[in-house]
């Protein structure tokens, strides 16, 4: 079947259409905080106009975007490798051991899948303010309480878990026959094996963690704990700051995401594919 | 070695369950319980929380403000469940294959799914600015309509945060999409294309009926996302104007975070964990009856 000009433009209109509706508003913010121009609320450019890094470096330096840019690096560094490794470790268990309460255990997680965080924001307040036991010291207010919540993921859990059954059984028992403890199983066998997986986790771990906002706005009070998705609310408030030094922020606390998913593709679309995305 | 090793065998899964246990335990597992427990209790800041029975979910029937907030997480859902589903749809049709253009858009369109709900807030507030210079009052502006108020508008702001929601799920719900058209049968369309059909009829008798499971996941998923929606609508409007986005979250949210009525907030909360856990049960329940037949 040949397509004529006229439904390849009609094509072409519609690819266009998509692009404008999907990419048009951040190459919007992208142009305007890049331009000399100073915006009216609300305008968005649609070409650098006089480009210019000033209202980066205003933010930068004088907003302190860089305080919160580092918060939520250092929560999402920290959050995801804290939730893919204590994942691994338990989906080797899960996937790899018979034991008794398993299926117990299994379900126990599944059922926080279902689970929106939002409803047990209130207790979950309470007990970040609770004194550890022993320390005599509450998490609140510290970047313990904006990563340890996350840890436990049951996304990942089980998306690991799925995987790791997946290795065949010779492969665990050649290695404990060359005398392999558990320890050396793990990491030498069936980590190598599913590092796909551990990617996937990965960027769902990262763009998940990232995107919080209800956890950092119940679990600390220091405006120098604000992560940048915070913190961008609170600016909005400071009427005096030029239009595009705000818009200047918010690309900052868009880039990490897109090139977190541009770089970590395959294993995004994988994790899309196994079906069990969270939104 | 000292320690038996068959003794202690069946410490291992435990051993490598232990931390995960530890967090879903402390940030999950017992969050739901001391909610549940709250739910009976009016909690007090001085002395001892009192113990009020069936008192907060009694409350939670008749509270009209929770109501309206209620009918407009509804609405809310069955919009952006029906507005994203049908969209989604369109779009995959446009969108599958695997031809290198087609691969850029679908990478390209991700941006709005992938990027953080308060950087689309900022934006959604930028193209919806309730005056001349916003950018979608000034595309209508072009067709010679005045400016409208949008999120500043009660009888707007519902429907412009909905629209935010449509086009955040708009990606994701096309790749649930594209993988079930990948999925049909192609002989089935072979077999319309000998019968003569039409591309409508190909439309309705093969591909969207091919489609039933990839539609269930994608309504189930906009179902849950819905109905505990927070963060899109807090970053947004806050609930307002004069409470017409306001949400069932936003809602607990301010009951416990801003009158500290901790017990009611926990109470609500719960009624909404129930509720969205009886509509997964629901959702597996009808797939399994599907997939049976």
């Amino acid at each position: 079947m040949k397509t004529t000009f006229p439904q390849k433009l009609a094509r072409g209109a519609v690819y266009a259409l998509l692009l404008i509706v999907f990419c048009g508003p951040f190459w919007g913010i992208l142009a305007t905080a890049f331009s000399k121009t100073t915006v009216q609320p609300g305008q968005l450019l649609i070409w650098p106009d006089q480009p210019t890094f000033d209202h980066f470096i205003y933010a930068w330096t004088e907003v302190k975007a860089w305080i919160y840019l580092f918060n939520s690096l250092l929560v999402v560094a920290i959050g995801t490798v804290l939730q893919t490794t204590v994942s691994a470790l338990a989906a080797y268990a899960l996937a790899r051991k018979k034991f008794r309460g398993a299926a117990f255990i299994s379900l126990a997680i599944l059922s926080t899948m279902m689970l929106p965080d939002e409803v047990i924001s209130i207790p979950l307040y309470l007990i970040l303010h609770q004194k550890l036991p022993l320390l005599g010291v509450s998490i609140y207010n510290s970047y313990a309480a904006l990563i340890l919540p996350l840890v436990g993921w049951a996304f990942s859990v089980f998306l690991l878990t799925e995987f790791m059954k997946a290795v065949p059984r010779d492969l665990e028992d050649a290695a404990r026959v060359d005398g392999a403890n558990e320890i050396q199983i793990f990491l030498k066998v069936i980590v190598p094996l599913v590092k796909p997986a551990l990617g996937t986790t990965t960027i769902f771990g990262f763009l998940m963690i990232w995107d919080q906002y209800l956890l950092p706005l119940i679990a600390v009070d220091d405006r120098s704990l604000y992560t940048i998705p915070v913190v961008l609310r609170s600016l909005r408030v400071d009427e005096i700051m030029q239009q595009n030094i705000f818009i200047a922020v918010t690309v900052i606390a868009t880039v990490p995401c897109i090139v977190v998913y541009l770089l970590l593709q395959k294993q995004f679309n994988r994790g899309l594919m196994s079906g069990a995305v969270k939104g | 070695m000292s320690i038996e090793p068959k003794r202690w065998r069946w410490t291992i899964p435990w051993l490598f369950l232990a931390p995960a246990l530890i967090f879903f335990t402390w940030f999950k597992f017992v969050p739901i319980l001391k909610g549940l427990i709250m739910s009976f209790y009016q909690v007090k800041f001085i002395g001892a929380d009192r113990w009020v029975g069936l008192a907060n979910f009694e409350r939670a029937l008749t509270d009209s403000a929770l109501g309206a907030a209620a009918l407009n997480t509804l609405i809310y859902v069955f919009s952006t469940t029906i507005a994203g589903g049908l969209l989604a749809f369109a779009v995959a049709l446009i969108l599958e294959g695997q031809a290198l253009h087609i691969r850029i858009i679908r990478t390209a369109i991700f941006f709005p799914a992938v990027t953080s709900v308060a950087v689309l807030a900022e934006v959604w507030r930028i193209l919806f600015y309730p005056a001349q210079t916003g950018v979608v009052n000034s595309i209508l502006g072009l067709f010679g309509a005045d400016p409208q108020g949008f999120m500043s508008d009660p009888n707007q702001a519902l429907f412009v945060v909905i629209l935010l929601q449509v086009w955040k799920n708009i990606p994701y719900s096309m790749v649930i999409f594209i993988a079930g058209l990948a999925g049909i049968n192609r002989e089935l369309y072979d077999a319309a294309d000998v019968d003569g059909a039409s591309p409508l009829r190909k439309l309705w008798h093969v591909t969207i009926p091919g489609l039933v499971p990839a539609f269930s996941v994608v309504i189930m998923l906009s179902f849950i996302r819905g109905f505990r929606v927070f963060t899109e609508i807090y970053t947004t409007t806050g609930g307002g104007p004069a409470g017409s986005t306001e949400v069932i979250m936003t809602s607990i949210f301010k009951t416990g975070f801003e009158r500290l009525d901790y017990g009611y907030a926990a109470a609500v909360s719960f009624m909404l964990f129930t509720f969205t856990v009886g509509l997964t049960v629901a959702h597996v329940a009808i797939k399994n009856r599907f997939s049976r037949t």
